[in-house]
């Protein structure tokens, strides 16, 4: 028997260039109090505990076991993390959840990048024999992809730079968006992405829980029931792909049930402007359907936790009733090698 | 609230890597001018190669050597190079498929300018003048009008193949501790230890992280402890550290200071080794200049009740 599970609570910090006066863990700290708040549990109600992050954004070894303390381990919990953004735990804590061993699940997911070079510590996630030697930024990276996407005629710098003012004109209405409002698209970083192409660097975390049937509408008045979720990666040679496409988002959205019936709305997770015209070619999403109403990566992009975010993002507008049926999207790796597509639906009204 | 510490803090790492019989020819090849890619199944080139099909997954392992000429199929203009990329000067990154290869390669192209590059331009690689047999022996690619090279047909047999190489990488940060643990740093400066008490359970942890692991409550409440403590648990330390001037064996023990609810763990002196026991009473002893106490001595007090400790252990 399939298990029903939703998003019951969704928190997230707001996102700034830096964060030095907290660390990892003060960070933290709020969004999980918040998410238990909302649902009223106590750290010791939650069935599984499950984490994304990454030690090299701030140069921190084994920072995920001091972000604990702030989950409050004592009487030991059920715990996993995951080396990736917070999407993927989410994942995990799903599977967790339809194999019926846990009813409530917390996920929570961080990146500091401000002690460091975002740039440069993205090139080590990269094949360490044949591309990291020559440290390519993950700016570089996207720039790539987004010539290969002019050139296909998919896209244009002015359509670029209007992904890059829509993202930043809706995160208005966002207040925990680092980026908002009118943005200059400024000047070339790495040609063809200017400035307002690319994500703002910066610091934050994001949790939500997720509960399993009646469980989930104990906790929240509307769930936002996920009814499909599906992960899928690529070849990690760059040339082997083709970077106009996105072989992997499809799929996983076909496992997802996207193409089933049409969605209201779509959490895009785009770092680069480019992406987003990619996404939404493969995605099939038409002009009715609200794109990143949260603003998105290019408005705040804290690496590791904006993919849950996003995840986040769709369910508080299933929560509030501004969707019905919502796509979110997480990546990871450079040029979207790495995606993961979840469906979330509200009960009927 | 004191100032928020921040100091620079660097991760180098060498990392060796071992290569694969395929990866082996490959970086050996650019290390004697000769470009190798391995054909799949399906007859198609892969250049770089990899060991297994990105389709099948199948092992493959029938190596090509290709030309070093070839055509961009992307790029990207990089007017700020960045350390540790192939140029100093502003370059294009490009994806370039070598003449007989079906993928592309990730290098670097030198060009007077962004107008200078398009995709589907012809380009050839420019040697590094001194090869180890690494990526970065293709020094860049260089833009090129001439015919086609032409692959001597190398099989991948190498004389003396590499079997691994080594990495380096190296990355910058700015290390700050947060406030909780900037607090700490502050007071030891003064020679003094502080921990915070959870609001929540009440107990006192030295050093503080700004968080209670028990309750996962914020804690913010400063508590003087020590300076004196209680030794919980120790053990002996017979093998000498690197770069360490102790004389071993010596002692490392948990050291509950008084008024903390948690130990902390230091080396014990100024007793013989073997005379350290649970519950004997220490103090600090702090160095000219120290940052932190040195090791902690023997107070000379009668040792502690276990009563009073066992909690701590």
């Amino acid at each position: 028997m399939t298990r029903e599970i939703a998003v019951v609570a969704f928190a997230q910090t707001d996102h700034r260039r830096s964060t030095e006066e907290s660390s990892e863990v003060e960070m933290l700290m709020p969004v999980l109090h918040d998410v238990l708040q909302q649902t009223g549990l106590k750290t010791a109600d939650i069935g599984f505990t499950c984490s994304g992050s990454s030690d090299y954004l701030a140069g921190r070894a084994f920072s995920f076991t001091l972000a604990l303390d702030g989950v409050g381990a004592w009487p030991p919990v059920s715990e996993s993390h995951v080396e990736m953004d917070g999407a993927w735990a989410l994942y995990e804590a799903w599977t967790k959840l339809l194999t019926g061993d846990a009813d409530t699940a917390l996920v929570y997911s961080y990146g500091k990048s401000s002690p460091g070079s975002v740039r440069d510590v993205l090139t080590r996630q990269l094949d360490p024999y044949y591309v990291a030697p020559l440290w390519p930024d993950s700016v570089a990276l996207a720039a790539l992809q987004a010539q290969a996407l002019m050139d296909a005629g998919h896209t244009d710098e002015p359509a670029l730079a209007a992904v890059g003012a829509r993202s930043r004109a809706a995160a208005a209405a966002n207040p925990h968006a680092q980026l908002k409002g009118r943005t200059p698209q400024g000047d070339y970083i790495v040609r063809p992405l200017r400035t307002g192409d690319c994500p703002p660097v910066g610091d934050g975390a994001a949790a939500v829980i997720l509960a399993a049937g009646e469980r989930a509408r104990q906790l929240c008045e509307r769930p936002a029931w996920i009814r499909g979720i599906d992960h899928r990666i690529e070849a990690h040679g760059l040339g082997v792909r083709d970077l106009t496409d996105s072989p992997s988002t499809r799929l996983a959205a076909e496992h997802a049930g996207v193409f089933e019936r049409p969605v209201d709305t779509a959490e895009l997770h785009a770092p680069f402007s480019a992406q987003e015209v990619l996404l939404r070619r493969v995605l099939r999403l038409g002009d009715d359907v609200r794109v990143n109403p949260s603003g998105g990566a290019l408005a705040a992009n804290p690496v590791m936790a904006a993919g849950l975010i996003r995840i986040g993002e769709a369910a508080a507008r299933i929560h509030r009733g501004a969707s019905d049926r919502a796509l979110a999207h997480a990546t990871s790796g450079p040029c979207l090698q790495q995606n993961l597509v979840a469906v979330l639906e509200g009960d009927p009204r | 609230m004191p100032e928020v510490l921040q100091a620079p803090l660097v991760v180098e790492f060498p990392f060796t890597r071992s290569l694969g019989p395929v990866q082996s020819a490959f970086l050996t090849g650019l290390r004697e001018r000769v470009v190798l890619g391995v054909r799949t199944g399906d007859g198609r080139t892969l250049v770089p190669p990899v060991e297994y099909d990105p389709v099948t997954a199948e092992e493959i392992r029938d190596l090509v050597e290709v030309a070093p000429t070839g055509t961009v199929t992307t790029w990207a203009w990089n007017h700020e190079p960045r350390r540790g990329q192939p140029l100093g000067t502003p370059f294009a990154w490009v994806l370039v498929r070598l003449d007989g290869a079906d993928t592309a390669l990730l290098h670097a192209l030198d060009a007077p300018g962004p107008v200078a590059v398009r995709t589907g331009m012809r380009v050839r690689i420019r040697w590094a003048e001194e090869r180890t047999g690494a990526i970065t022996d293709i020094a860049c690619f260089e833009p090129y009008d001439g015919e086609p090279g032409q692959p001597g047909g190398h099989a991948g047999e190498f004389e003396d193949p590499l079997t691994g190489i080594v990495a380096p990488a190296r990355l910058d940060y700015t290390y700050s501790p947060g406030r909780a643990q900037s607090a700490y740093i502050h007071a030891l400066s003064e020679q003094r230890t502080v921990g915070e008490r959870c609001p929540s359970c009440r107990k006192v942890y030295v050093p503080p992280r700004g968080a209670c692991p028990t309750c996962g409550v914020a804690t913010a409440e400063q508590v003087e402890v020590g300076p004196r403590g209680t030794v919980t648990t120790f053990c002996i330390v017979n093998i000498k550290a690197r770069n360490l001037d102790i004389e071993v064996p010596y002692v490392y023990a948990h050291i509950a200071l008084d008024g903390a609810d948690l130990a902390l763990h230091a080396r014990i002196g100024g007793i013989p080794y073997d005379q350290v026991r649970m519950g004997q009473r220490v103090e600090p002893v702090w160095t000219e200049g120290a940052r932190y106490p040195d090791h902690y001595r023997p107070t000379g007090e009668p040792d502690a009740d276990y009563d009073t400790y066992k909690e701590l252990l």
